[in-house]
């Protein structure tokens, strides 16, 4: 029973991307489609699973001193098999994404789960950390694109690989391109985290999780 | 030379790492809490930045390309540069423990920061020579040191101003960044080649 409450705990209660403010950067790249959001939500969770799973099973052989750089090693290997997968079987968004592809070896949320839970909790416990976390960054980055991709397009659901066009919400001349570029990305989390904060008024935790974002780093 | 020139123009304002990329924003937003640490990072991405630029293209063309290993590109940079900046900070310690001691702490953060092992992955994408490539990571941390210090500037200011209290912290600091990267806009508008006559 402790698996699905460390499972349910990462969807919203300690969301990566909105109570504990890591993993920004492809969470705003990613968010300008909910295609792209979907994609790249479930690469990161692929690779958040299999990297808690491995360091999980291998923490007692691996040495305190050299962990970080062991992880980073388990990790990168499950990026490259996302990226060359993605590349092969959804050549569109592997575009789009981009560089952000291999970038996900330095997404703080990975790395934050394989040091502050895989490797101190069983295997069990970590799959279902990673599966919730993973859940909850795709969740995350899936509401940024509903209010983005429809302000940035006038389209929602646009996916070029499966041969989507799209529903058409709002008329193509009152789309505002700019919330596609980062600026948007920047505001529409600004606006939301608010958003967040008032209706729950959690501020206070998210100042401990942003103090904890900081030092985590180190 | 003048193609240089626009590669270091272009990665410091035309494509900032920070604003145009969105690379870096952990430690953008973590450590632009105030003016000095901010200095004090700056400093250690611009060295980090272009150590890593160099280091990861001599990996790529005289290891990977050779031996046929393109597919080992992410894990031996993310290695190559976490094992650098564990290099450096030997090196800085032993060498002159007064720089160390203003960006000592800094350096164990930039392992984490996009931007560096975005740098080394670009140069390869965008098939640089080795000079492009050191030029393109130095301006890539200006670029981001520029706007690091100017957030820090702007957010000191910000900590006698009364903020509404479910902007306060990271929700208004997103709204300046972005407002910070719609001026940043502007000079993707620049044609760098018919500025200096190329």
């Amino acid at each position: 029973m402790s698996a699905f409450k460390e499972f349910k705990k990462g969807l919203w209660a300690e969301s990566p991307t909105f109570a504990m403010l890591i993993g920004m950067c492809p969470a705003m790249i990613s968010s300008t489609a909910v295609s792209n959001a979907v994609g790249m939500g479930l690469a990161a969770t692929f690779v958040l699973v299999f990297s808690n799973l491995f360091i999980s099973a291998l923490r007692n052989m691996i040495p305190d001193k050299i962990r970080i750089p062991c992880f980073i090693v388990v990790i990168a290997t499950f990026v490259t098999i996302v990226d060359l997968s993605m590349a092969a079987y959804l050549p569109d968004l592997h575009r789009i994404l981009g560089v952000f592809v291999p970038l996900i070896v330095v997404n703080c949320i990975i790395l934050a789960r394989a040091e502050a839970f895989a490797y101190k909790n069983g295997v069990v416990d970590s799959i279902a950390d990673g599966l919730g976390m993973g859940l909850g960054f795709t969740l995350a980055v899936i509401i940024l694109a509903i209010i983005r991709e429809p302000i940035a397009t006038g389209k929602i659901l646009y996916a070029k690989d499966f041969g989507f066009e799209g529903i058409k919400l709002i008329p193509a001349k009152f789309a505002a391109a700019l919330v596609d570029k980062p600026v948007g990305g920047f505001m529409t989390l600004g606006f939301v985290l608010a958003s967040i904060n008032g209706i729950t008024s959690r501020s206070k935790k998210a100042k401990q999780a942003s103090a904890a974002c900081a030092a985590k780093e180190v | 030379m003048k193609e240089l020139f626009i590669i270091l123009l272009s990665t410091i304002l035309v494509n900032n790492y920070m604003l145009a990329r969105i690379m870096g924003t952990c430690p953008f937003i973590g450590v632009s809490n105030q003016f000095d640490t901010a200095m004090g990072m700056a400093a250690a991405v611009i060295f980090v930045m272009s150590l890593a630029a160099a280091v990861t293209w001599m990996v790529q063309y005289y290891l990977l390309v050779p031996l046929g290993l393109g597919f080992l590109q992410t894990v031996s940079f993310i290695l190559v540069i976490a094992a650098l900046v564990q290099l450096i900070e030997m090196i800085i310690l032993k060498m002159s423990p007064t720089l160390y001691r203003a960006l000592g702490i800094y350096l164990p953060l930039i392992t984490t920061n996009c931007a560096v092992l975005g740098v080394a992955v670009i140069n390869v994408r965008e098939g640089y020579n080795f000079i492009q490539a050191v030029i393109s990571g130095t301006g890539g941390g200006i670029g981001f040191s520029l706007v690091l210090i100017a957030m820090a500037a702007l957010r000191e200011k910000l900590n006698t101003a009364p903020i509404a209290k479910s902007f306060q912290g990271f929700p208004l600091a997103l709204i300046i960044t972005a407002q910070m990267a719609m001026a940043f806009l502007g000079f993707s508008g620049f044609n760098l080649e018919k500025l200096f006559g190329l």
